[in-house]
């Protein structure tokens, strides 16, 4: 019987009412199915564990009430397995909202599923890592370093429907495998089944990004039309048990499932399509195929699997000082030259009132802003633009905020000493978190799954917070 | 179409067009290491694309943002190629100063690459 694997979101940001369409269809359709959300990157992992070590109770996603809240209830009802990596940093805070939102719903609870063994930080010393291929960067002191975490494969995420969890929260793991879950725990494929595996795999992969198979980050105007994208359906997997896959979307949805849509899709952060690495599996895409079977209804055929490497991908988050950001506006008659009058200012005050080993960077920006009316009447009518309108934009990095500050304070500075008819400053400063990819041997990582009992985190953040007063 | 059109220029028999309007393509990133997977919207200009997005070519495009590899990879089957620029994004999402730290607008700038079409592709 077919399985259907529908995508709640994309991306730490994504649209928080894309789901509800998604789950509609899978309650019309009545077929064993489940619901992925998938919110973790490169970025949102570091910006979690920036939010974690700000604040002990954050560090899961952010929007997590917000996507959950409106299908928890009808996926509890109707039996629709939900998997999502929003615990990011803190896998425990989001187990604690979802067991919240559950007491809220029809039902009154839900059994939570919780992923654990991605965060390798106490152990990282100890680990035999090497270096992951493209990665150019040393592994930063033990003062710098921040967190660790592994991609870790399907298996803990299995471990966890297997125990009953109708919510599987994850911190860490390989996106697709978010997909490919549901599948070996409806089909009980085998874990060496390699062309099931990499199918599965696939199917996680165009469905991870949402919207981007379904129309999204595809659309240019007079070259690729797509229609409706206000409401562009996220995408629905459909699964057989021998590994075919069909990519679709809600009816009535916007946005749209071509061969095209999907070819832009399947290499999205592919490297060598021969050998696309993941946990569980090697994915060969060399001979893959993309058919369109109707409409809204595209194939993908011809996908094998290899052997699972033999080692994990780590991304390693340390201290990156700190990076500021400030902008001003010159529009009008000869605006370009004045913004570059600004640029050329800033640039020699920064040699003297700022560190040479101060890294900069600055941007002319600009079609039509500054003097337009909130309603946009002059992009409107003058669709060539206002005769220039430019925004400079410095960025800066340093280790010390101070001169990030500073740097930053000389754009400012630019209202009364710099050229004629500048405005609209706006400055920023963040603490930055770089990150850097590492590899783990497979036989150094332990991953399991346990059931979520709310009251048993209540007592452990309760003795935690009796330490830290004890301490302080 | 958006484009003038082609002006017959070079070799006899060929024509210069925009890359964009023979195909599409999309960005992705791992660390300092970008993908852009490029598309021919009809299959007869695949070969088009392979004869003229080299990996020399596209090293040069990208040459200024402080690339050191390219390599393509070729797919038949998707009349298409996956393209590796590795060393381009200039400390990546969480260490560039650019606005764009993921690169993903860096699909256009290939796509902006000027091309040489034979003249009775030209429609």
């Amino acid at each position: 019987m077919t399985f259907l694997l529908g995508s709640g979101a994309g991306f730490s940001g994504d649209r928080t009412d894309a789901a509800i369409p998604v789950v509609a269809e899978l309650i019309r359709r009545g077929q064993p199915s489940a619901l992925i959300f998938e919110t973790l990157g490169e970025r949102t992992l570091a910006a979690a564990h920036r939010a974690l070590r700000d604040d002990p109770a954050a560090g899961y996603e952010p929007l997590l009430e917000e996507l959950l809240t409106p299908v928890l209830d009808d996926c509890l009802t109707h039996g629709i397995a939900i998997l999502g990596n929003f615990g990011a940093a803190n896998p425990d805070g989001a187990c604690r909202i979802v067991a919240e939102l559950a007491a809220g719903t029809e039902r009154g609870k839900a059994s939570i599923g919780r992923v654990q063994g991605d965060d390798i930080r106490a152990r990282l010393g100890e680990l035999d890592l090497e270096r992951w291929e493209a990665e150019n960067r040393e592994l930063p002191g033990e003062e710098a370093l921040i967190s660790a975490n592994v991609y870790l494969g399907a298996a803990p995420l299995v471990e966890a429907l297997a125990l009953g969890a109708e919510v599987v929260v994850s911190g860490r793991v390989a996106d697709p495998a978010l997909f490919l879950a549901p599948l070996m725990h409806h089909f009980g494929w085998a874990w060496d089944d390699w062309d099931r595996l990499a199918a599965g795999m696939m199917a996680g992969h165009l469905g991870e990004c949402g919207a981007q198979v379904t129309g999204g980050y595809f659309a240019d105007p007079g070259c690729k039309e797509v229609p409706d994208l206000a409401r562009v359906g996220y995408p629905i997997i459909e699964v057989e048990e021998d590994g075919r896959l069909v990519v679709t979307k809600p009816a009535g949805t916007g946005g749209m499932v071509t061969a095209r849509t999907v070819k832009e899709q399947l290499l999205y952060e592919v490297h060598d399509p021969a050998n696309y690495l993941t946990p569980d599996v090697v994915v060969d895409l060399s001979a893959v195929r993309v058919e369109e079977l109707g409409r809204d209804r595209v194939a993908v055929t011809g996908i094998r699997g290899k052997p699972a490497p033999q080692r994990l991908k780590t991304t390693v988050c340390y201290e990156g000082g700190w990076q500021g950001e400030a902008e001003i506006s010159y529009a009008g008659p000869n605006a370009l030259a004045r913004a570059r009058l600004a640029a050329e200012v800033l640039r020699e005050r920064l040699t003297f009132r700022a560190p040479p080993e101060l890294r900069s960077r600055l941007d002319i920006v600009g079609h039509a802003s500054v003097f337009d009316s909130d309603a946009g009447d002059l992009q409107r009518t003058l669709p060539g633009g206002v005769g220039g309108d430019y925004r400079l934009r410095l960025a800066v990095e340093h280790a010390e905020r101070r001169w990030v500050e500073r740097a930053t304070q000389e754009l400012l500075a630019l209202y009364c000493a710099g050229p004629a008819g500048g405005g609209g400053v706006r400055r920023q400063f963040q603490r930055r978190v770089c990150t850097a990819s590492y590899l783990v041997r497979r036989g150094d990582v332990n991953a399991c799954a346990t059931l979520f009992d709310a009251t048993l985190f209540e007592t452990k953040m309760a003795s935690q917070r009796r330490a830290t007063h004890a301490v302080s | 179409m958006p484009y003038p059109e082609p002006n017959v220029a070079g070799p006899v028999g060929s024509a210069e067009v925009p890359l964009h309007r023979l195909a599409h393509a999309r960005a992705g990133d791992k660390g300092e290491r970008l993908n852009l997977a490029l598309f021919a919207f009809e299959p007869h200009h695949y070969a088009t694309l392979v004869e003229e997005v080299t990996e020399a070519r596209v090293l040069a495009l990208f040459a200024h943002r402080g690339a050191s590899r390219v390599r393509r990879y070729l797919m038949p089957g998707l009349a298409g190629m996956n393209l590796v620029i590795d060393d381009v994004l200039q400390g990546g999402v969480n260490g560039a100063l650019n606005l764009d730290g993921h690169g993903k607008t860096l699909s256009f700038l290939l796509l902006g690459m000027t091309i040489r079409l034979p003249v009775a592709s030209v429609e």
